[in-house]
């Protein structure tokens, strides 16, 4: 790592640990280093404890895995396929999580045990990347792999939106709306045990893939000269990939457009290096998604405003504006 | 001196059609092959096969082992191989862009790296552009960047499909000479090449290639004939001398 993508690190670091310093401190009061919390504690300083590890810290420290995940895994893809308007959800396993949540709840299953929700959005995920994996073939080409990704990603959309056409009631309905539109709030300690050590196993796949990323600036068949196994390093980044996002997804349903936006944000200071944007696009993930959880916390009202909404909010427009300068001819 | 590099019976093709067949040629260390014939005869086929980038039948031998035989990672320090329209999905600096030559020698060796990189910067007459992102640079700045960066990889064998086609005169020459100077040192050039007049001129040997067989072979004045250019590319070819030198003035058979 050259100094100054270390020094963007770094500094991104700084600013997450700040951002998550922040984000523990606001309760539901929407109020920044709330005062009751401090009074709490003095008054009961076990129940201050317990709402800080029970609640806020799963919050935050969910938000930095999935924000970290997102920003990894957008990077990476951006890299594998050599294509700037790659982005998580492309390979379908977003919309396989959320068919296998979404089932969970048209069930009831979510209903009798909270964490069948998650575990059925893992299991969806899994499926959608097997399934991606026995359509795209052994030594898949990158366009198969993205038309296989869309086309199982639809699937998987319209199977959740007939589950939505047959739902048993509004209120069944709304509940899976409202999980679809992505949100870090009442999320527990078990949440966290169950997306963490896929999504750090999926993160840990991606970032072994660095130097191959690097190579595969030059295209596939350069790569390749330079001694890569392409087949190798596609089975990995995208399984990586799958693992780490399809966790995400199942415990804080679709978060869209920070994985296209934080590795566009950051290429451009790291010398637009495929293997040094890895690093930064994760903590910058991070730090996105920590603070679009404060915002959605600051500004909701009587209704939680929810996180992938806010963040599909601003990325949208920046997608546009993306669109226009590449359709300019313009470096992005 | 046994052959470097040893191609027996190599037939090889992709989506189900054979492109190349029984092609076999042996090359020593130190000498320039210069691979010519019409556009679609399978140049880039074979080119392909030698860097062991397409599967083939027949047998491709380097220091006498098979090129499926040798480690991925050790085969990618033996061989450096430049594609034809080489592209870069990412505006790297040109030097960022040389260094991925390196990849293939792991990451402890960075002082060796900056050496290696300094000199074929100098090398491909890019020293001035090193920091300069790829995408603003002319076609034929962007071809010479993308030939430093397979000049890096140091390997014996440099396979190179149409590596002068962008570049001005000067820089086709000088790129000639540098590919050329490889063989003192014990360096074996494959050169994909159009122009036979720089091929006569540069390459020891003559490779033609004609509907996916080996039509020709040998020095250029023995390939570079009238009926061989006539009966191959379908050109009728004015064969001159200049200075001790073989030119080719092609010109349509009818006109």
């Amino acid at each position: 790592m050259t100094a100054p993508s270390l020094a963007l690190s770094l500094f991104l670091g700084l600013l997450l640990g700040l951002a998550a310093a922040v984000s523990l401190s606001v309760g539901p009061e929407g109020l920044p280093f709330s005062g009751e919390l401090l009074a709490l504690s003095r008054a009961q300083p076990e129940l201050a404890l317990t709402i800080l590890t029970e609640i806020r810290l799963p919050r935050v420290a969910l938000g930095i895995l999935v924000g970290a995940t997102l920003g990894l895994a957008g990077a990476a893809l951006q890299g594998l396929l050599r294509n700037p308007l790659v982005e998580p959800g492309l390979i379908g396993v977003s919309s396989g999580a959320t068919l296998g949540a979404v089932i969970a709840i048209y069930f009831g299953l979510s209903a009798q045990f909270a964490l069948f929700l998650p575990l059925g959005g893992v299991l969806g995920a899994l499926l959608a990347l097997l399934l991606l994996f026995a359509v795209a073939g052994r030594d898949p080409a990158s366009l198969t792999l993205i038309l296989a990704g869309v086309a199982i990603g639809s699937f998987a959309t319209a199977l959740t939106s007939l589950a939505l056409n047959l739902a048993p009631s509004p209120f069944a309905a709304l509940e899976i709306v409202f999980w679809m539109l992505g949100s870090l709030a009442d999320r527990s300690l078990d949440h966290l045990w169950l997306a963490g050590p896929p999504i750090l196993l999926g993160c840990a796949l991606i970032a072994s893939s660095g130097r191959a990323l690097e190579a595969l600036t030059l295209g596939e068949d350069t790569a390749s000269s330079l001694g890569f196994d392409l087949a190798a390093v596609k089975r990995r980044v995208i399984g990586g990939a799958a693992l780490a996002v399809g966790a995400a997804v199942a415990v804080t349903g679709i978060i869209g457009f920070v994985g296209l936006v934080v590795p566009h944000l950051l290429r451009p200071l790291v010398g637009q290096h495929p293997r040094r944007l890895l690093l930064p696009s994760a903590l910058g993930g991070a730090l996105l998604l920590t603070l679009a959880d404060i915002a959605s916390r600051l500004l909701s009202g009587d209704q939680e405003l929810k996180l992938g909404v806010l963040t599909a909010i601003i990325g949208a427009p920046f997608f546009l504006h993306l669109m226009v300068k590449l359709r300019r001819g313009a470096r992005i | 001196m046994s052959a470097l590099l040893e191609v027996q019976a190599l037939s090889a093709g992709f989506g189900g059609a054979e492109v190349l067949h029984d092609v076999a040629f042996t090359a020593k260390a130190g000498e320039t092959l210069g691979l010519i014939g019409p556009n679609g005869a399978g140049k880039t086929t074979l080119l392909r096969c030698l860097a062991g980038l397409l599967g083939y039948r027949g047998r491709v031998s380097l220091d006498g082992v098979e090129l499926a035989e040798i480690p991925r990672y050790r085969r990618a320090t033996q061989l450096s191989y430049l594609a034809q329209q080489a592209e870069a999905a990412w505006p790297l600096p040109v030097r960022e862009l040389a260094r991925l030559g390196r990849l293939p020698h792991g990451p402890g060796t960075r002082a060796e790296d900056e050496a290696v990189l300094d000199r074929v910067l100098a090398e491909t007459d890019m020293t001035r552009f090193a920091a300069r992102p790829i995408d603003r640079l002319s076609g034929g700045e962007r071809a010479r960047a993308l030939l430093a960066r397979a000049l890096a990889v140091e390997a014996q064998v440099f396979l190179a499909d149409e590596p002068v086609a962008a570049l001005d005169p000067g820089h086709q020459i000088q790129t000639l000479r540098l590919l050329k100077a490889r063989g003192a040192a014990g360096g074996l050039t494959v050169i994909v090449m159009h122009d036979l007049t720089l091929a006569a001129r540069f390459c020891d040997r003559l490779l033609l290639i004609s509907e996916g067989r080996l039509a020709a072979e040998g020095p250029p004045r023995q390939v570079l004939t009238h009926e061989t250019l006539a009966q191959h590319y379908g050109i009728a070819a004015h064969l001159g001398e200049h200075d001790g030198r073989l030119f080719v003035l092609p010109d349509l058979l009818d006109s």
